[in-house]
């Protein structure tokens, strides 16, 4: 049995002539919160897909729950949940009639769609059509769908894009309270501040490679090489020193004249980090 | 199997919600009914609009209402949502085709009821039906399967429906069309339903309908192969 929940080695894959994938290697453990970054088309739910056994992999190993991708069979495939960039929701149905078809297919049981709804807030919704829910709503439910059976690991992909911070807060919660109980993240995102406040260890993915590899403080000190102290005069000014010993002598003048408005010193976060990597944002 | 339950199961509760689905279904048993029971017309055959509109109807209904759910499920991402959820792609072809087969044959037993069918007729009648509304969901399927979205699959649907419906009645009019009308699967089941009363299979008839049902299985399996269900 492997040490692992997932395990992605040397993982290659083409679309025709494009090769989308070139050589990943991921390892999840049991409870982690993982996070996948990159921008949009980089091959965030190719590697899903290729984890769940949706498609098979050009070349490289890839196994769930220690069981190679290709050979998972429908008792493992229903201790995974499941939440999509696009949510898959039946509009027309009920919040209450979707969980039911994915309760059924899932093995859950019935009971289980309550507490679900419950959790997300839904309950007073759930006899009304998806199509009449607002978009944090649909996102809540998605979730609630992809809880239904007590996974042991949740594919989260892109589970607050378009979402308000608020809603986007309670989905964070959401997810939080699924680690506490044990369960394995998978977490695909372009949001830096939200894979920095979850998530236990992240992947950088960049036109098909994973550009960096580590927890987020990690990768932020390993490309703290620039340190600066910001520094806000009283007359608005504002001041940029080094964030070392030759600093000190100017900074402690200024304290002593007693002009400092405020003082801060500036890290590098995921986001510059990416942008020096690879010369664009992630949300592009 | 549970699979395939949970999957009917939502296509029903889906299609009664869904109208321009729903209406496919109901739409030519209803105006059969009423033509049939209100028009009468000197040296019109016997059963002339059920005849006619039977065909038509498993031309249309299972052919569109087909490649419409599955174009639909792709262009939503609800398939995915399936196929991510460990349902495989034959179970949720087979739980969608059966559940459209089921309702079309119901459409018929209507159309069947309305012609006054009884007996060795009637089972002929319903026989016929079924294998046409087999060969349109088969159609369906290809269409759905190959389309990436509801707009491709509609603008493919319609003229193909269009040929299938059409096209015995047009031959009625026209011996070229008529020619060219016996090789496909709805024209055939059209003449054997005219002659219903004195019914036959013959040579032709058996080799058509066996190669149009031969043919559109290749279709599926093509457009299956080439784009998958995601």
């Amino acid at each position: 049995m492997s040490d692992y929940t997932v395990l992605l080695s040397q993982i290659k894959h083409t679309f025709g002539e494009r090769e989308v994938l070139k050589g990943i290697d991921i390892s999840i453990k049991p409870g982690e919160i993982f996070g996948l970054l990159g921008p949009s088309g980089a091959g965030k739910t190719t590697i899903i897909r290729i984890i769940t056994g949706q498609i098979k992999p050009s070349d490289g190993l890839s196994q769930l729950f220690g069981t190679d991708s290709s050979q998972l069979d429908g008792k493992l495939l229903q201790k995974t949940g499941m939440m999509l960039d696009n949510l898959g929701l039946y509009e027309r149905l009920s919040c209450t009639d979707n969980l039911k078809l994915f309760a059924a297919i899932l093995g859950a049981d019935k009971s289980m769609i309550d507490i679900a709804l419950e959790k997300v807030g839904l309950s007073a919704a759930k006899k009304q059509p998806v199509s009449k829910l607002s978009k944090g709503m649909k996102s809540r439910l998605a979730l609630a769908r992809a809880m239904l059976n007590k996974p042991s690991i949740l594919f989260l992909d892109e589970p607050t894009s378009g979402l308000d911070p608020s809603t986007a807060a309670e989905i964070h919660r959401l997810i939080l309270e699924e680690r506490d109980r044990g369960a394995t993240i998978f977490l695909t995102t372009h949001n830096m501040a939200e894979a920095s406040s979850l998530c236990d260890n992240i992947a950088l993915l960049n036109e098909g490679t994973i550009i960096e590899y580590g927890s987020p403080a990690q990768i932020c000190r390993k490309y703290d090489h620039e340190r600066k102290i910001n520094v806000t005069l009283n007359d608005g000014s504002e001041l940029e020193f080094s964030n070392n010993s030759s600093s000190a002598d100017k900074i402690y003048d200024l304290l002593k004249n007693d002009s400092i408005k405020s003082i801060h010193s500036s890290e590098p976060n995921l986001e510059t980090v990416f942008t020096s990597l690879t010369g664009r944002r992630l949300e592009q | 199997m549970s699979n395939i339950a949970a999957i009917f199961l939502k296509q029903i509760k889906d299609t009664l919600k869904n109208k321009t689905v729903l209406i496919q279904f109901l739409m030519f048993p209803l105006i059969t009914l009423v033509m049939q029971n209100t028009i009468k017309l000197d040296n019109m055959p016997e059963n002339f609009f059920v005849n006619l509109f039977s065909v038509m109807y498993i031309g249309m209904a299972p052919l569109t209402s087909t490649a419409a759910i599955i174009s639909e499920e792709k262009e939503t991402g609800t398939l995915r949502s399936l196929m991510m959820s460990n349902v495989s792609p034959i179970q949720y072809l087979v739980a969608t085709g059966g559940y459209v087969f089921l309702l079309c044959i119901g459409g018929c037993a209507i159309l069947c009821a309305a012609g006054g069918y009884t007996g060795s007729c009637a089972a002929v009648f319903m026989a016929l039906c079924a294998f046409g509304t087999l060969v349109s969901v088969f159609l369906g399927a290809a269409i759905g399967v190959f389309s990436t979205g509801q707009m491709m699959a509609t603008s493919i649907t319609v003229p193909v429906m269009l040929v299938l419906s059409f096209l015995p009645m047009l031959s009625m009019f026209n011996s070229t069309i008529e020619k060219i009308a016996r090789f496909f699967y709805s024209q055939q089941i059209s003449t054997l339903i005219n002659k219903i009363g004195d019914f036959s299979l013959n040579l032709e008839s058996m080799v058509i309908m066996a190669a149009n049902i031969i043919i559109t299985l290749i279709l599926f399996l093509t457009a299956y192969k080439k784009r998958g269900l995601v």
